[in-house]
């Protein structure tokens, strides 16, 4: 079945940092007690990453993960590898205290791009978007506008926005409210 | 008359020359000016009428602190009212008008009321429109509100956008003065985070006007390093045309950036709102001046001292030829000596004080200037503009000494730090009587989260008036911002010798009722001495009874120039000192700022968020009516061309119950919860029992607040031993959702259950009607058998090649599955279940389709038959609250006395009697009236429609001992009079025995 159905060439915008919903992530929600060793050295074991530390993303080849909470974690993965990683970690995890929850459906991931790209997330997140206060690899869970939303800069000049799926639309229109051309700081570019 | 000098001002280019309207007018100015200055370079002095008795006014000030000169600026999309002509940067093309005068500025029918003023005292509205109570909506209110008010409301849609900004500082610095940019300077050497902003377009402040030498060089050059030094680091930001509106908790600093008010042609937004967050903040906001207090000190042509000096260094722009400064400090002889300077005529300076001043007053005397001491004016003479004074003793009655001719009176009763930004997170303030100003009190400082001042005063907003004394002080607070040590090289300037400010609250001190009921306190709501007397012989002693009884300091401009004249006036009426009486509160924003600003991007599309479920496009196409739902937008029906909702109802309806219907109820919230203690945590939540429900069973259930109360119901299935799966309301699941987590971290912080809310994972689509099982069949995979999927079961399975989640609910009375898939294919499978559907003529139905339907069955709706009082044993529903457990959420509520009293209105059905449709809300009256001579209420009603099942009116509605009274007929009267006969009835109305629904 295919299963995508957004029109992601729609939902672009080229203002003084291009907006563009992205292809959809796979999304895997683990809850349970990071800093129990047997639960990390599991799940270690099941994905071949040491688990991030607060705050942090920590990258493998295959997946992502996505400190959330200390008892949350997000892995990320391709669309088409999410099934198997469900069932990688379900099995890792075994009978110990956890969830596993797919929740890849559940959200719209946007991609921003340009020389100003922090401040241009600073107009809508109420987060420190300075060099100093934020760098790459950092994930930050807060809201955007009046909506929740998680999200990390990919580089200087890239950032990942995700929010739920039923919000995308809202989501979009205000990212491209912010990047409207005329309205830029040149703070930190 | 006012005019442009020959001289020009330090910050106009008069090679470019701009073009304006004023009131329809013509008129010219330069780049540099403000309205407010190129109006006076105009002889414009007349710029607005007064809000209560339409005196004529000019323009005072020259800068925010400005009470008269306010102006409707620009038009349509553009309107603004009430800007001030002095911080109003003048561009090619601005329009503005004047406010608060009918038929026009010159001649103006309100001014009438000047000479009633002796019958408008303070209080006057309060004490003559109380009775008789209806004349103040229908009557006084809409005539007092077109007499008196300023500017008038835009009407239309505001043209600019706006845009919030978030940031982050360890140090923020508001005021780009001397202090300022001093203390900036010292704390920037630390490497840390700052921030300097300056409300106006230039840096220096005061200092560039008032000169001085700062280590042997110009004030102006030590102004323009350390703006280059600034402007040079990596670590500091500077911005001009920037307010510091309002400091709260955790160094919350909220300001106020306008980036093309004086650049309308501009792209992208006009105002920006900076929220940021500072380690500390330096309040270098300077000082504004007082009025002084004598009669007619409103007409135009008075204004305050430091502003004419503006006026005149600034933008080469003088208020008339002869000049009388009345003063009672050292400072406005600075404006004597300047007016000299550029050779037009200072008449005399008055000055109260018997002694007069130091070295300044020698300097003036030696320019030839008459200086007269001890002396006050006793009032001003002349129509819409001065014309001269009258002088007198400052310590006498106001006998008239002399008469001096002069086209302005150039005003100094001394100066107030601006201690607002200071004042509104906890700064305590202290009188000084020798310097006669409130400043900031060191023992007192706005305290952090660890007790640290995080608001730290520097320069004139922290009293410090002399150029040597502010550098010094802005040097240690520079330094204490960061935690360093106070550098050993300081800047410094030549203390200046003066003579101590001497109180002179009113001029001349022993003035009549005749004089001080002239002479002004607060220019923008005309408020006088007189009425402060008042008010405090009528008993208002409280400074904050006596502001809102006179509407001191009330108006715009927040009483910049009026609150301390106002209290020393009640502190002299009372007889008590200034600090006893004290200040009002200082409350943000420090000066106005736009709506449009507060609420940045959230207009337009982004004005709220819209929720859209994987349909949300399909329904949208076809023709849907959506309602809002929550944040989600839902089908409310879906009309065909020509056909009424009412009527699409009813064919969705019929279609339903005869065939197939098709439900997105994608919205549904779905909540996940799981570990080894769900069953237990859930038997907590639940009025019923979750723990004894078997995998692969489904379960409806109730949850109440702790007070008992109904707040959310829906559908618990059992996916594994541990695992549940918890349906909410659409409206109630991120709420339900926070319920969960927050009894878990808190509470039962040991209980091991995880929870997640995954209600958007899945697209959730009824299929119901008595073809619901054909048309699943049909699609082939899953067996939906009555045997193998009954009523209240799921399943997983697939369904013509969807891996989907199949539930046996039905919330309509019709066999009917709720197919629960991944959201992405849920457009997919919709499209695919409409295909199939065509042989059964399938029909999508909205919400109110859901809504009869459900009321048909007599089944409970969250928000209908809930609001927040009423428990479930109120709905009948006692089969669904467990006698088992020992405890749940709402247990012991429901034991109160009240709550099990049998007083208790409660569920029941309502048939009109004729078959009409109830109104929706309307009450049933019993005996006898209440002790407000309303009839006695018995019942209302909750939920009211027409059912196309039952081709008649059916309702259900809460009555007083309801399901007693059955068949009982009782009375609904109406809006138009009538009453509407109603029988009792139960609350089933359609397939009391579930045979539809259980096949």
């Amino acid at each position: 079945m295919s299963d995508t159905v957004v029109d992601i060439e729609s939902m672009r915008f080229e203002g003084y940092v291009t907006v563009f919903q992205a292809n959809p992530l796979g999304m895997i929600a683990v809850r349970g007690d990071l800093a129990s060793k047997p639960f990390s050295t599991a799940l270690k074991k099941a994905i071949g990453i040491d688990l991030p530390k607060m705050r942090q993303i920590a990258k493998g080849d295959t997946s992502t993960l996505a400190w959330m909470s200390p008892d949350e974690l997000l892995i990320l993965s391709t669309w088409e590898h999410k099934t198997r990683l469900m069932t990688v970690i379900q099995k890792a995890l075994g009978k110990r205290h956890s969830m596993v929850a797919d929740v890849s459906d559940a959200r719209m991931t946007f991609t921003l791009k340009g020389s100003n790209v922090r401040e241009v997330i600073a107009k809508l997140a109420p987060v420190d978007l300075s060099p100093a206060g934020l760098e790459p690899g950092e994930v930050r869970r807060t809201r955007f506008g009046q909506i929740s939303a998680a999200f990390w800069l990919v580089s200087q000049e890239e950032a990942t926005v995700i929010c739920f799926r039923s919000f995308g639309d809202y989501m979009f229109k205000q990212l491209k409210a912010a990047a409207t051309p005329g309205s830029e700081l040149d703070i930190w570019s | 008359m006012s005019t442009r000098l020959s001289s020009a001002g330090r910050l106009v280019d008069t090679s470019k020359k701009i073009s304006f309207t004023f009131n329809g007018k013509k008129l010219t100015g330069f780049k540099g000016d403000t309205l407010a200055s190129a109006l006076l370079a105009n002889d414009q002095m007349l710029v607005g009428r007064s809000f209560k008795y339409h005196r004529p006014r000019g323009i005072v000030s020259s800068g925010s602190e400005e009470p008269n000169a306010l102006v409707n600026l620009g038009e349509e999309g553009m309107f603004e009212p009430n800007q001030r002509a002095t911080i109003t940067e003048l561009f090619e093309g601005l329009s503005a008008t004047s406010q608060n005068h009918w038929p026009s500025l010159e001649f103006d029918v309100g001014a009438i009321n000047k000479y009633l003023s002796r019958f408008l005292p303070a209080g006057f509205y309060y004490k003559m429109f109380i009775h008789p109570r209806p004349f103040w909506k229908y009557i006084y209110e809409p005539i007092i509100r077109q007499s008196a008010g300023l500017g008038k409301a835009p009407s239309e849609k505001d043209a600019s956008t706006y845009e919030h900004f978030y940031a982050f500082y360890d140090v923020v610095v508001v005021g780009g003065g001397v202090a300022g940019l001093q203390a900036a300077v010292t704390a920037a050497k630390s490497g840390k985070k700052i921030l300097v902003i300056e409300q106006t377009a230039h840096w220096g402040g005061r200092a560039p006007v008032d000169g001085g030498e700062v280590s042997g060089q110009p004030v102006d050059d030590f102004l323009d390093e350390c703006v280059a030094t600034l402007a040079s680091m990596e670590n500091v930001q500077i911005r001009t045309r920037m307010t510091g509106v309002g400091v709260y908790d955790h160094g919350y600093l909220i300001a106020n950036e306008r980036l093309s008010d004086h650049m309308p042609e501009v792209d992208g937004p006009r105002h920006r709102l900076w929220r940021i967050r500072a380690g500390s903040i330096i309040t270098a906001t300077g000082a504004i001046e007082r009025p002084l207090v004598f009669a007619d000190n409103d007409k135009p042509g008075v204004l305050l001292a430091s502003a004419l000096r503006d006026y005149v260094t600034d933008y080469g722009v003088s208020l008339g030829d002869r000049t009388v400064v009345v003063t009672n400090n050292d400072d406005a002889y600075l404006t004597a000596i300047a007016i000299k300077n550029i050779g037009l005529e200072v008449s005399a300076i008055i000055d109260s004080r018997p002694n007069g001043a130091g070295e300044l007053g020698e300097k003036a005397k030696a320019m030839g200037i008459r200086v007269k001491t001890g002396k006050g004016i006793a009032k001003v003479l002349g129509g819409k503009r001065v014309t001269g004074v009258a002088i007198c003793a400052q310590a006498g009655e106001g006998a008239v000494l002399e008469e001096m001719l002069c086209d302005c009176v150039a005003m100094s009763g001394g100066w107030s730090p601006v201690v607002h930004l200071y004042s509104h997170c906890g700064g305590k303030l202290l009188w000084d009587e020798e310097k006669l100003m409130f400043h900031p009190d060191v023992n007192n400082y706005p305290k952090d989260h660890n007790g640290k001042p995080f608001v730290l005063p520097a320069g004139a907003a922290n009293g410090c008036l002399d150029l040597n004394e502010i550098l010094r002080d802005a040097t240690e607070v520079g330094s204490t911002a960061v935690g360093a040590k106070k550098p050993s090289k300081l800047p410094s300037a030549d203390p200046r010798v003066e003579s101590p400010i001497e109180a002179a609250w009113m001029m001349p001190q022993g003035a009549g009722t005749k004089l001080r009921s002239k002479a002004w306190l607060d220019f923008q709501n005309d408020v006088k001495v007189s009425d402060v007397q008042l008010a405090a012989q009528e008993g208002f002693q409280s400074v904050e009874h006596a502001k809102r009884y006179t509407t001191l300091g009330m108006a715009t401009d927040q009483g910049k120039l009026s609150n301390i004249n106002g209290l020393a006036t009640l502190a002299g009426a009372l007889n008590t000192p200034i600090p006893e009486v004290g200040t009002t509160t200082f409350r943000p924003p420090y000066t106005p700022i736009s709506m449009g600003s507060i609420a940045g991007l959230a207009r337009d599309e982004v004005f709220q968020p819209i929720r859209q479920t994987s349909i949300h496009a399909w329904h949208e196409q076809n023709g849907a009516y959506m309602e809002p739902v929550g944040q989600w937008r839902r089908p409310y029906c879906y009309p065909k061309t020509g056909e009424s909702h009412s009527d699409a109802v009813e064919r969705e309806i019929n279609q339903t119950r005869g065939s197939l219907g098709l439900l997105d109820a994608s919205t549904l919230g779905k909540l996940l919860v799981k570990g080894p203690d769900a069953a237990k945590f859930l038997d907590m939540l639940y009025t019923n029992m979750m723990s004894s429900l078997k995998v692969g069973k489904c379960r409806y259930g109730l949850m109440c607040s702790e007070n008992g109360f109904l707040s959310d119901d829906g559908v618990v299935a059992r996916i594994n031993e541990e695992t549940f799966l918890c349906h909410t309301t659409s409206g109630g699941a991120d709420h339900i959702h926070a319920q969960m987590e927050e009894w878990l971290q808190t509470e039962w912080w040991d209980w091991k259950v995880y929870v997640a809310n995954v209600t958007e994972q899945f697209a959730q689509l009824g299929v119901v009607g008595p073809n619901a099982r054909a048309i699943l069949e049909k699609l082939g995979g899953m067996d939906v058998s009555k045997d193998a999927l009954g009523p209240m079961e799921w399943k997983d399975g697939q369904i013509a090649e969807f891996e989907v989640r199949a539930f046996r609910i039905s919330f309509s009375g019709e066999l009917s599955y709720e197919i629960a898939l991944p959201a992405n294919q849920g457009i997919a499978f919709w499209q695919v279940l409409l295909e199939a559907g065509q042989e059964f003529g399938v029909m999508p139905y909205g919400t109110e389709a859901l809504h009869v339907m459900r009321a048909e069955k007599g089944f409970i709706m969250i928000g209908d038959e809930t609001d927040g009082t009423v428990i479930p044993q109120d709905l009948g529903m006692n089969w669904a609250i467990s006698k088992k457990k020992t405890d749940f959420l709402g247990k012991r509520a429901q034991e109160r006395s009240y709550m099990v009293d049998p007083n208790r209105w409660r569920l029941v059905g309502l048939e009109t009697t004729d078959g009409s449709v109830l109104p929706d809300g309307a009450y049933a009256v019993g005996q006898g009236h209440n002790a407000n001579d309303q009839k006695n209420t018995i019942g209302r009603v909750t939920s009211t429609y027409y059912s196309p099942t039952l081709s008649r009116g059916i309702a259900m509605g809460l009555v007083h001992k309801g399901p007693e009274r059955m068949g009982e007929i009782i009375d609904f009267p109406k809006i138009d009079g009538t009453v509407v006969k109603v029988k009792i009835v139960d609350q089933v109305f359609f397939d009391k025995d579930g045979e539809k629904q259980n096949v």
